[in-house]
C-alpha cells in the first residue's frame, strides 16, 4: 500500500469518530424533552435486536443451520440464566462440537 | 449513581474482549491476504476501531475502489453511532467535555451494548474507561496476532468463533427480556424491520440498522401506556 493508504486511514478515523463524539459532547448538560429521552432509553434494546437479526443466521455462508444451531445455543444458555461470558464461550463450544460431528 | 469504577468496568468488558478475539484475528488474517502489512493492518485497528467498517474497507481495497469512496462508505456504516452515543449520554455521569470526547472514541456496538444495558443509575466515566480499555486492547492486539498467525488456527474453530459477538449480544439482551416485556417488543420489531431491509436489499447494512432501531424505538414508545413509563 502507498501513501494513499495512510490518508484513507486518517479519513476513516475522522468519519468514525464524529458520530461517536458529537452526541456525547454536545448534549452534555442539556436536558432533552421527555419524549426524546424515552425513545433514547429504548434504543439499546432495539439496537441489540437489529444487530442480532437476521445476521446471526448467516454467520456461515451457504449453511444456515450453522447459524440456527448457534442462535439456539446462545438463547438457550442465556435463558438458563448464565452470564454473558458463559453465553459466548458456551455457544462457541456448541458450534465447535456441531462442526466436528455433523459437518 | 452507580458506584462501580475502573476495575468493575474491565470485568464487564472482558466478555467483549473474548468476543473480539476471533473477529480481530480474522481481520488481521484477511488484511494480510488483501496485501496490508502488519503495521498497516494494526494501524487501522488502532486509529479506526470499527469492526464492520474495517471489514468492508478490506473488500473495497481488494476491489480497487477509490480511497475517498471507502472513507464515505465508512461514514455511512458508522452513522448508527450517532443514535447510540445520544442514547448513551442519558446513561453516563455528567463529566468534563474532554473526558467524554476521549472515551467517545471507544464506543462500538459492543461497548455501547454493555454500557447501556447495565442495571441501575448513571455510570461513572471510570467504569466506561475500563470497559473500553479492555475491548480496545483485545481488538488491537488480536489484529496483530491474526496478521502473524491467523491462518494456523483450525478451520472448525475459526468458523465456530464467528458466533462470538452475536452470542454476546444475546447474552446482554436476554436478562433484560426476562425483566421487561417491552424489551421483547423492541428487539423483535427492530430485528424484523432489519430482516425486511436485509432481504429486500432496499438499504445498505449501516442504514438498515439505523432505520430499524429508530423505527422500533419510536413505535414502541408510541404504543406503550403512558402511566407505566418510569
Amino acid at each position: 500500500m502507498g501513501a494513499w493508504f495512510w490518508w484513507m486511514i486518517l479519513g476513516m478515523a475522522v468519519v468514525t469518530y464524529i458520530p461517536r463524539a458529537i452526541p456525547l459532547t454536545f448534549l452534555e448538560g442539556r436536558e432533552l424533552p421527555a419524549s426524546v429521552q424515552n425513545v433514547l432509553r429504548n434504543i439499546p434494546y432495539a439496537v441489540l435486536g437489529a444487530l442480532i437479526f437476521p445476521a446471526i443466521f448467516f454467520i456461515q455462508e451457504g449453511n444456515i443451520w450453522f447459524g440456527v444451531v448457534g442462535a439456539v445455543a446462545a438463547f438457550g444458555i442465556a435463558f438458563a440464566g448464565a452470564n454473558v461470558m458463559i453465553v459466548v464461550l458456551g455457544s462457541i463450544a456448541v458450534l465447535a462440537c456441531y462442526s466436528l460431528f455433523f459437518m | 449513581m452507580d458506584s462501580r469504577g475502573f476495575s468493575a468496568g474491565v470485568k464487564a468488558g472482558s466478555s467483549i474482549a473474548i468476543g473480539y478475539f476471533p473477529i480481530a484475528l480474522t481481520f488481521g488474517l484477511l488484511a494480510k491476504t488483501t496485501g496490508l502489512s502488519l503495521i498497516e493492518a494494526t494501524a487501522m485497528s488502532i486509529f479506526v476501531f470499527a469492526g464492520a467498517a474495517q471489514y468492508i474497507s478490506l473488500s473495497l481495497i481488494a476491489a480497487g475502489v477509490a480511497p475517498i469512496l471507502i472513507v464515505l462508505n465508512t461514514f455511512v456504516v458508522n452513522i448508527r453511532h450517532f443514535l447510540m452515543t445520544a442514547a448513551l449520554n442519558e446513561k453516563m455521569q455528567p463529566d468534563a467535555r474532554w473526558k467524554k470526547a476521549l472515551y467517545a472514541f471507544g464506543i462500538t456496538d459492543e461497548s455501547f451494548s454493555v454500557l447501556a444495558t447495565q442495571q441501575g443509575g448513571r455510570l461513572k466515566t471510570s467504569f466506561a474507561a475500563g470497559v473500553i480499555l479492555i475491548s480496545y486492547s483485545s481488538w488491537v492486539v488480536f489484529t496483530a496476532v491474526g496478521h502473524m498467525i491467523g491462518a494456523n488456527l483450525p478451520q472448525f474453530l475459526q468458523a465456530s468463533m464467528s458466533i462470538a459477538l452475536y452470542a454476546m449480544f444475546v447474552g446482554l439482551l436476554v436478562p433484560s427480556m426476562r425483566r421487561n416485556r417491552k424489551v421483547v417488543s423492541l428487539a423483535a420489531i427492530a430485528g424484523l424491520t432489519h430482516a425486511f431491509f436485509y432481504f429486500t436489499e432496499w438499504l445498505s447494512t449501516g442504514w438498515a440498522i439505523l432505520v430499524a432501531t429508530l423505527a422500533s424505538a419510536v413505535f414502541v414508545e408510541l404504543i406503550s401506556p403512558k402511566e407505566r413509563k418510569s
